[in-house]
């Protein structure tokens, strides 16, 4: 325990209690000791997916639901929350993003609705039959 | 590559100062795109540091400045008032906790960066290491302090790393609360009686000299700071910002019929940028450097807490668990 002089006389009421001054002393926080992180997720209204916003720290899951119920439960609406270990958690890697490229790739139309166009040879139908 | 998490350690590796060309090139390419950079992407090196310094020292600058609001709960004028407080007292403390969480991703453990803090390796925003005196304080800090803030973090939060931006949106939807809560304390007081009116003005002599200095030190386009802002890591320069907050809210002080300390405070029509006198860049290096009115009780709250909290946290801990970076 040291002593660290305070450059003004304390205002706040709370360190005046505690006699701050007497009990001041050097703490390290050590490797772990704020818990492992968890991934949040939220959902917003019923019928709505969850979504990832965010992580807590926490030493298990009721603390990490406890935790983010608190951070992200606070705020905005919110009918459920759904925690998980980040180490749970199986990505691809951005290094092979280009792997998703041919999900919008416009060769791909043929799977889309707005690769056909009806209204034209609907219209050149009607066209030829107001002419016979 | 398909792994679940990753483990601190792998992370030394990718701040190499060595730095790939052709991934260089790469990742800036993808800046100028307008594209974000998320946790696990390649970066440079510096990037990395910088980012983690910056948004180490706003998770800092969040919890310390919620001590001097914190003190003020139990004295809050009237019931709604203490509410509005407590509120934006838990808000600031759970920015924080976004803010550590968005730095964590770069690779550096929370517990690294409140120990830097405690030790004072880490900085935060030096208008923490004054005094809140008076209800007037409190309203000071409120209205003008959070107004700085929200021009530096509506600005940041176009940044180019990912989680920083998913933090600042979420931190500017709650910050609009607490501006608007120390806009109405302020002009109730400014147009309150006059033991108000002068509490609030004489509040306001104090805090502008803190006030100029909050958005640091006058640019010095260096070659750094152009790095920095090619790599959208700063997206405007201090002066802008500065310039920024006075064309916002100077009009609104005066208005109401509160006066600001510098005689020389005008607006330069021509160029647009507001002139003023040397804010006393000397002291700002004084306080920033430890030697402030409020440094040292500052951290010796955190520390006291730090200190009554450890044997909870400590019991509560698996030793079999390991740290794993956090994904997004």
């Amino acid at each position: 325990m040291s002593k660290i002089p305070l450059n003004t006389p304390v205002l706040d009421p709370r360190i005046k209690r505690v006699d701050l001054e007497s009990t001041y002393g050097t703490t390290a926080i050590g490797e772990n000791e704020h818990w492992i992180s968890w991934e949040v997720f939220h959902q917003k209204k019923r019928g709505d997916q969850h979504v990832h916003v965010g992580i807590v720290h926490a030493p298990d899951a009721q603390l990490a639901l406890l935790f983010a119920k608190e951070q992200f439960g606070r705020r905005l609406a919110c009918v459920n929350l759904w925690v998980t270990k980040s180490s749970d958690i199986f990505s691809f890697s951005y290094d092979d993003e280009d792997i998703f490229d041919n999900a919008t790739a416009p060769e791909k139309q043929y799977r889309e609705a707005s690769g056909f166009r009806v209204m034209e040879k609907i219209n050149r139908y009607k066209k030829s039959k107001q002419k016979a | 590559m398909y792994g679940g998490g990753y483990i601190q350690e792998e992370k030394q590796e990718a701040t190499s100062p060595i730095d790939d060309a052709q991934k260089l090139a790469e990742f800036e390419a993808r800046i100028d795109r307008g594209e974000k950079i998320e946790p696990h992407d390649w970066m440079p090196a510096d990037y990395r540091k910088q980012l983690i310094r910056m948004i180490e020292q706003h998770a800092h600058s969040e919890v310390i400045g919620a001590l001097p609001e914190g003190t003020w709960i139990t004295r809050a004028p009237g019931f709604r008032r203490k509410l509005a407080l407590i509120a934006k007292v838990q808000d600031e403390i759970g920015h924080a906790h976004l803010l550590y969480s968005a730095a964590e991703t770069l690779g550096k453990s929370r517990e690294q960066m409140i120990n830097d803090l405690l030790t004072g390796k880490s900085k935060y925003s030096n208008v923490f290491n004054y005094p809140a005196k008076t209800w007037a304080d409190v309203t000071v800090i409120g209205f003008l302090i959070d107004a700085g803030a929200i021009v530096n973090q509506v600005a940041n939060s176009k940044g180019s790393y990912g989680p920083y931006c998913r933090a600042l949106e979420r931190i500017c939807y709650e910050e609009s609360f607490h501006l608007k809560q120390g806009h109405d304390a302020f002009i109730t007081l400014a147009t309150g009686t006059k033991a108000q009116h002068d509490m609030l003005q004489d509040a306001l002599n104090r805090w502008w000299k803190p006030i100029m200095h909050f958005h640091g030190p006058p640019d010095k386009i260096s070659e750094h700071t152009a790095k920095l802002m090619r790599w959208k890591v700063k997206m405007a320069t201090n002066d802008d910002m500065r310039n920024q907050f006075l064309d916002m809210y100077v009009p609104k002080i005066l208005e109401i019929g509160i006066t600001i300390p510098d005689p020389n405070l005008k607006k330069n029509e021509a160029t647009g940028q507001w002139e003023f006198s040397d804010p006393d860049w000397d002291e700002f290096k004084r306080v920033i450097n430890g030697d402030g009115p409020c440094n040292a009780e500052r951290l010796a709250v955190r520390q006291y807490v730090e200190e009554h909290g450890k044997w909870v946290r400590t019991a509560m801990m698996n030793p079999n668990q390991k740290v794993v970076i956090p994904f997004a």
